[in-house]
């Protein structure tokens, strides 16, 4: 049996992309449970969307497509050897994380105290079609508040990675997995926004 | 062993996609505004999709993959769309 550290890169990425199918095909059922009931309940959802903050959601737009760049270009600073540049990139995506999830959870926040969270009297009282807006709402922007999380998570690790040295200029598909897992968490944030802020 | 034909992507391509992106998101939110009441999610639609494959292409590296990659990605976009259509054409001929 062979010692050798073997390392198949092509693999590495392959793989990571497999797994991205999946989470398109999780998040893609839920943006068709979507569709139907918008399809079902057009002026439910309507009435429904116009109580989310558009400037909120836009701010948030804004903040995970930044940290898309930051993620982006934490890569090519490693790739071409500015170990350090890289570290403060993925520092500075990390942050923007914080900051969405943060916004994130004032929004949920005043929506629970404005008395509109899931099974709530208030909700419950105004029909099936906004109480399905609001689940859904609840239910998609969770599962993405999870990624957000768990690709900071994943970059602070290749974080420390870096930092002892196993992810350097010459083996950072670690690094670039991490951040296309992070890509993709923007990806769907990018079709969130406009369905549940813009509806307008 | 890395391959040396990994394409190191300049910061100014990067920059400049996370402008255009930008730029797309106040186009979306002006064009909702203008369209108030307006029930038609074509136009949003549209919209992030261009944003998405711009992250796809160039922020996650689709651009200067191999052809293997591209080609993956069509299983779950094509997979999406026909179980999509499917389920509509259910629902409008039910």
């Amino acid at each position: 049996m062979s010692t050798e550290n073997h390392f198949d890169y092509t693999g590495s990425k392959i793989g990571m992309w497999l797994f991205l199918f999946t989470e398109i095909i999780l998040f893609g059922g839920l943006f068709l449970v979507y569709a139907v009931y918008r399809y079902t309940y057009p002026h439910e959802f309507h009435e429904a969307g116009e109580h989310l903050q558009v400037s909120l959601g836009f701010a948030n737009t804004l903040i995970l497509l930044t940290s898309s760049l930051t993620a982006a270009l934490a890569v090519s600073s490693l790739q071409r050897d500015r170990k350090y540049a890289s570290l403060w990139y993925i520092s500075g995506t990390v942050a923007l994380a914080a900051v969405f999830l943060i916004n994130k959870f004032l929004e949920w926040s005043s929506h629970i105290s404005a008395g509109m969270y899931p099974g709530a009297p208030a909700l419950l009282a105004k029909g099936h079609g906004e109480n399905l807006f609001y689940g859904l709402y609840y239910v998609m922007t969770g599962l993405h508040g999870v990624h957000v999380l768990g690709g900071a998570g994943a970059l602070s690790l290749v974080y420390v990675w870096i930092l002892q040295g196993k992810v350097d200029k010459d083996r950072y598909v670690a690094l670039e997995n991490a951040v296309l897992f992070w890509h993709l968490v923007d990806l769907v944030w990018i079709y969130l926004f406009p369905l549940f802020y813009l509806l307008i | 062993m890395e391959s040396e034909q990994h394409f190191v992507v300049t910061n100014k391509t990067f920059i400049s996609v996370w402008a255009a992106l930008v730029a797309l998101t106040v186009i979306t939110v002006l064009v909702a505004q203008a369209h108030k009441g307006n029930t038609s999610v074509l136009v949003p639609l549209v919209i992030a999709t261009t944003k998405a494959s711009l992250v796809l292409w160039y922020f996650m590296h689709l651009k200067y993959e191999k052809k293997l990659f591209k080609l993956m990605l069509l299983v779950p976009i094509i997979t999406l769309l026909v179980i999509l259509g499917l389920t509509f054409l259910d629902i409008w001929f039910r």
